[in-house]
């Protein structure tokens, strides 16, 4: 599986991340040498092998039912590069 | 019965399957501790959780995670004991942590099953597919600025559940049915306001058609329908659609499309539609979610009961029709009503005055059951008033309409207006003496074979009582008199 | 102000008790120290005026005998950690003057134990790198030279945390550990670095790298610091989910606690090429000492080690493409204006990323995309599996590994790669220990021919911090690591 510039260009688009035409291809090797390299997994048997996603023994530990947080419109907005009346400010959105 | 439509070249088989998106009733959300609550100042049910802050953490809500199970348990769903969030990636506005945490491999309930009950009467039961938790987005508005859109995140991280049917409805009438089934149960169990208009149950309907017995059609996805009305539109709309592009040779694209309330129809769906690829995987800020049986055996417990549950009593043990059960049922607080009316009383002839004189008199007065002047008891005393002769059934809706305008006892108003029915023989004989003298000459005429008569005979009578005497009495002294 | 400087932390708490010197004078010291290195980059934000501040109230809590565990200690904070009212970017232009409301759980564990805040220390952009090349605010420098005194780095990804403890620009340091992002620098720079069992300490309030991964840990210039710093960091949090209970042991009891009687196991895949000689004749010499303090050496085999890397630069990324989703212009941080949402996004995040970085959430985004899934993630949790269970097999023999803890010593700033796996190759014998979710502290034993520090590691069971700080404790004192680098504070007089 290697990639190629249609690749990155769709990779790039649903990472949000603006990619100029000239860096395609570049990227596109080096993203190639990276999975080249992690295709060395391959060997590896796995089947019947439970994939592991979390290494903490316990269960999820749950809240109680509380309202305890929000109401903090200041501390919410405090960053925020625009903002107007309570709301954070964006390029108008179409749906 | 067969729900088949009829095209230009033949008959359609309309097949509907739905996803339900229900707000899990809740004071916190479902990962942070900010109110679920609607109505606050923009962003101000904000945490730094639901901001998406770096660094920040979810940490789930215990109650909301009972709700998903008392609501599994309500669709006699499979719960399972163990089951994983997942985070599904997309970019949007309203969403700030640039992906909503959800459950796509291992939901929280399992198969299960909804029942709906049809204008005639007749059930079909709908298979519940899955019910997993997830998180609800913000809100963004686009009318506030010409080239801004404004964000709110206050919905953001509110718990949702979205309980996915199996395509087992075949018109917009089923799945309406379903999805106000599915609002009454949720009622009941107290998971879930049901509040379309504040849209705390939306539905997303897949449509697709097919020739009878053929394999399913593609479908197309309505998003966010928050109401009974437009989920039937939107339906009926995409039904047409469909048919008319298949029968013009035409295929139909899966996609998304958005419901214009205004027009009554759908488009396709602009934004977020390109390069669809959420890239589901495991949450690792969370770790499997798990419950014992001995939590879902407790919560199972302490249930309450049921629509369907409560409807076959009506019908086995009280003999009501399917369709009355049904509408007494629908809501927890009408079927409590009728509990309490109709307790020691003939349950049919209260399931009929609620259903005709209560209901239709609530609905002349724009009042909801809680606001109605006649309690429970009340109705109870005037279904009694009948039963046991005390006053007719035409007087009856007399006394009714005072209790609805005064809200007194129906035995003080036929006191006060001395509507107690006469069944005193001697004083009815009077009053056909006096009726038979006046009226010789029909006497005659009906002994002459004129039998016909005797209504008009009855008639005057009961006028000469003002409506007050016993009917049955009238009629047999009357033919006594006539015949004798 | 030298022997002040000189002073361990342990040392300068019993001084501090003792009343012999102050808090402030302590703090004075350190922020002169952070002045005349500041050459190495080292620090991204200095807060003297709030470093005085805590110093001075230290002062007072200690003259009325209620002095914490850190009381009085300088402490810098790798600027992966948010600071409530401290710019905290996580070193990348995309969070530029992003300032936290609130402060991390481990931070505020270490201010509530007395610890006085000197600033925010260098990192790689989000922690992803080994280098500290990748940091926005240009490389840290290690303040060890060799022969030809070219700058050399200081390792990453909590390089700029390394390099001030080595340096003596701060007396401990806050870091974190996604694939050796502790022990790698703290060896490159010899001084002791400690990754936690994954959820000893909270990761609330640190910037998210691979939250499967992220564990932060201690810097300090002795194993016995070490321990006392750690002690003061863990703890429960009910705020992070996958934060543990497990009580944390008799950490300080520990480091003088010794191995006599103890199995310790020697994992004979930890080799590789280009691995320098020097650091394999350090590891036999490490398996030596431990020998002749009573340990009982054992050969072990962890025979899926070689696959760890690639499996972690799966996962890592895939959860990085993921937690750096967040950065979007919207909340906080930069934006690059542009007159629809995705365009804002797709210029915001191209102008705020590093280049490092972008590579990273490309190939995550890549790992998890519709078709790859299997192919890639979730070949790569079944792999973390078996390299769990290798671990798993020795620990029902063994009560802790040792091995090297890096293939080499620290190399040149600015050592031209066109291949960027070669970069990923420092973090060979340190990743297993994080997908496996297990401790590892790094010490530093020796010195190559060219005079720079070299660390072992050693690895335990999850949850027994103890055994690594005996082992610590021991090579320690055996390898008498006393020489210091050329350009440390206090270095000239
Ligand atoms: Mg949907
Ligand atoms: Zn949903």
């Amino acid at each position: 599986m290697s990639v190629d510039k249609t690749t990155v260009a769709k990779i790039a688009r649903l990472a949000r991340i603006a990619v100029p035409d000239e860096r395609q291809g570049p990227l596109a090797d080096e993203l190639n040498a990276i999975l080249d390299w992690i295709a060395e997994l391959d060997e590896v048997k796995t089947d019947h092998v439970e994939p592991l996603a979390s290494v903490t023994g316990h269960a999820l530990p749950m809240r109680d039912d509380v309202v305890n947080d929000g109401g903090c419109v200041d501390d919410v907005l405090a960053n925020a590069p625009e903002s107007a009346s309570g709301f954070f400010v964006v390029p108008k959105v179409v749906e | 019965m067969t729900n088949l439509v009829q095209g230009r070249t033949g008959e359609w088989e309309v097949v509907i399957g739905l996803e339900v998106h229900a707000q899990v009733s809740s004071q916190a959300k479902l990962f942070s501790g900010a109110s679920a609550s609607f109505g606050a100042g923009p962003n101000e049910h904000v945490s730094l959780v639901d901001a998406a802050m770096p660094g920040m953490l979810p940490v789930i809500n215990r109650e909301c995670v009972y709700q998903a199970i008392r609501t599994g348990l309500g669709l006699k769903a499979k719960i399972n004991l163990v089951s994983i969030f997942d985070r599904k990636n997309y970019f949007y506005a309203d969403l700030p942590q640039g992906y909503q945490i959800s459950q796509f491999k291992d939901p929280i309930v399992g198969e299960g099953m909804l029942r709906i009950v049809l204008a005639d009467g007749t059930t079909r039961d709908i298979g519940i597919e899955r019910l997993h938790l997830e998180q609800d987005a913000g809100k963004s508005m686009h009318d506030q600025h010409p080239s801004k859109s404004y964000i709110d995140l206050n919905r953001t991280g509110v718990a949702l559940m979205e309980i996915v049917s199996r395509p087992d409805m075949r018109s917009s009438a089923e799945a309406a049915a379903y999805v106000r089934k599915l609002r009454s149960i949720l009622r009941y169990l107290g998971t879930c306001d049901g509040n379309m208009e504040e849209g705390s149950l939306r539905a997303d309907v897949n449509v697709s058609v097919r020739r009878p017995g053929a394999p399913f059609g593609t479908r197309t996805e309505t998003k966010n329908l928050n109401s009974l009305r437009f989920i039937q539109m939107a339906i009926d709309y995409e039904v047409a659609r469909q048919i008319e592009i298949l029968e013009d040779g035409g295929s139909i694209d899966q996609e998304t499309r958005l419901f214009d309330t205004n027009t009554g129809t759908t488009r396709t769906m602009r934004s977020k539609e390109d390069a669809h690829d959420y890239r589901y995987f495991p949450d690792p800020d969370l770790l499997p979610l798990m419950v014992s049986q001995d939590e879902v055996d407790k919560l199972a417990a302490a249930l309450p009961e049921l629509p369907d549950q409560i409807r076959d009593r009506l019908i086995d043990d009280y003999g009501l029709s399917p369709y009355d059960a049904a509408v007494i049922t629908e809501e927890r607080a009408t079927a409590l009503y009728y509990e309490a009316a109709s307790a020691g009383q003939d349950r049919k002839l209260v399931a009929n005055w609620m259903t005709v004189e209560l209901f239709g008199a609530l609905n002349k007065g724009g009042k909801s059951l809680g606001q109605s002047p006649v309690t429970p008891e009340n109705l109870a005393a005037l279904v009694g008033l009948i039963s046991d002769g005390t006053i007719s059934g035409r007087i009856a809706k007399d006394v009714f309409a005072d209790m609805f305008e005064t809200g007194k006892a129906p035995d003080v108003i036929v006191a006060e207006k001395g509507l107690k029915q006469v069944s005193d023989s001697g004083a009815i004989e009077t009053l056909i003496d006096d009726v038979m003298n006046a009226n010789a000459d029909k006497v005659a005429e009906y002994r002459g074979g004129k039998d016909k008569l005797f209504g008009f005979f009855v008639g005057q009578v009961m006028k000469a009582s003002g409506g007050q005497a016993n009917p049955g009495m009238v009629n047999d002294i009357l033919r006594q008199k006539l015949d004798g | 102000m030298s022997d002040l400087l000189s002073l361990s932390a342990v040392e300068a708490r019993a001084a501090l008790d003792n009343k012999d010197i102050s808090a402030v004078e302590l703090t004075t010291a350190y922020l002169a120290a952070a002045d005349e290195t500041a050459s190495l980059n080292n620090y991204v934000a200095r807060t003297a005026d709030q470093a005085l501040t805590m110093a001075a109230e230290s002062d007072k809590r200690i003259a009325d005998g209620t002095a914490g565990l850190l009381e009085g200690v300088p402490i810098g904070v790798k600027d992966l950690f948010c600071t409530k009212g401290v710019a905290s970017t996580a070193c990348s232009r995309i969070l530029d003057g992003f300032v936290p409301r609130y402060e991390s759980t481990v931070t505020a564990n270490l201010w509530a134990a007395g610890g006085v805040m000197l600033g925010k220390l260098n990192c790689d952009e989000f922690a992803m790198g080994s280098a500290n090349e990748t940091s926005a605010f240009g490389a840290a420098i290690n303040p060890w030279q060799g022969p030809d005194k070219l700058d050399l780095v200081p390792g990453g990804s909590s390089g700029g945390s390394a390099s001030a403890v080595a340096a003596r620009s701060a007396l401990m340091a806050t870091g974190t550990d996604t694939g050796g992002s502790i022990r790698q620098p703290a060896a490159f720079c010899g001084v002791v670095g400690l990754k936690p069992t994954y959820g000893r300490c909270s990761r609330w309030g640190i910037v998210a790298f691979a939250s499967s991964l992220d564990q932060a840990g201690p810097f300090t210039r002795t194993v016995a610091d070490n321990a006392l710093m750690m002690t003061a960091m863990a703890s429960h949090d009910p705020k992070d989910s996958t934060s543990s209970a497990v009580p944390l042991q008799d950490l300080a009891a520990a480091v003088t606690a010794g191995v006599k009687g103890m199995k310790i196991g020697v994992p004979k895949e930890y080799v590789m090429d280009g691995m320098d000689s020097e650091v394999t004749a350090l590891w036999q010499q490490g398996q030596a000492w431990l020998q002749a303090a009573g340990a009982e050496l054992v050969e072990v085999s962890l025979p899926h080690t070689k696959y760890a890397l690639p499996a972690y630069y799966i996962i890592a990324p895939a959860e990085a493409s993921s937690n750096l989703a967040r950065y979007d212009g919207v909340r906080y941080g930069s934006r690059v204006e542009a007159d629809s949402l995705d365009g804002m996004y797709e210029a915001t995040r191209a102008a705020g990323f590093g280049d490092e970085v972008q590579r990273r959430i490309m190939i995550g985004t890549y790992v998890l995309s519709a078709g790859y899934y299997d192919a890639y993630y979730l070949k790569a949790q079944k792999v973390r599996r078996l390299i769990k269970n290798d671990f798993d097999s020795v620990f029902e023999t063994v009560d802790a590994l040792i091995t090297p803890a890096t293939p080499t010593a620290a190399f040149p700033v600015g050592r031209k790669i066109d291949d960027p796996v070669t970069n990923f190759l420092n973090d060979v014998f340190t990743v297993p220990a994080n997908l496996a979710g297990l401790p590892g502290m790094s010490v530093p034993a020796g010195l190559t021919k060219d005079g720079l520090p070299l660390g072992l590691q050693i690895v335990g069971k999850a949850f027994d911090e103890a055994s690594l700080y005996r082992v610590g404790g021991v090579i320690e004192a055996a390898a008498n690591f006393t020489t210091t680098p050329a350009r440390m504070a206090g270095g000239a007089s």
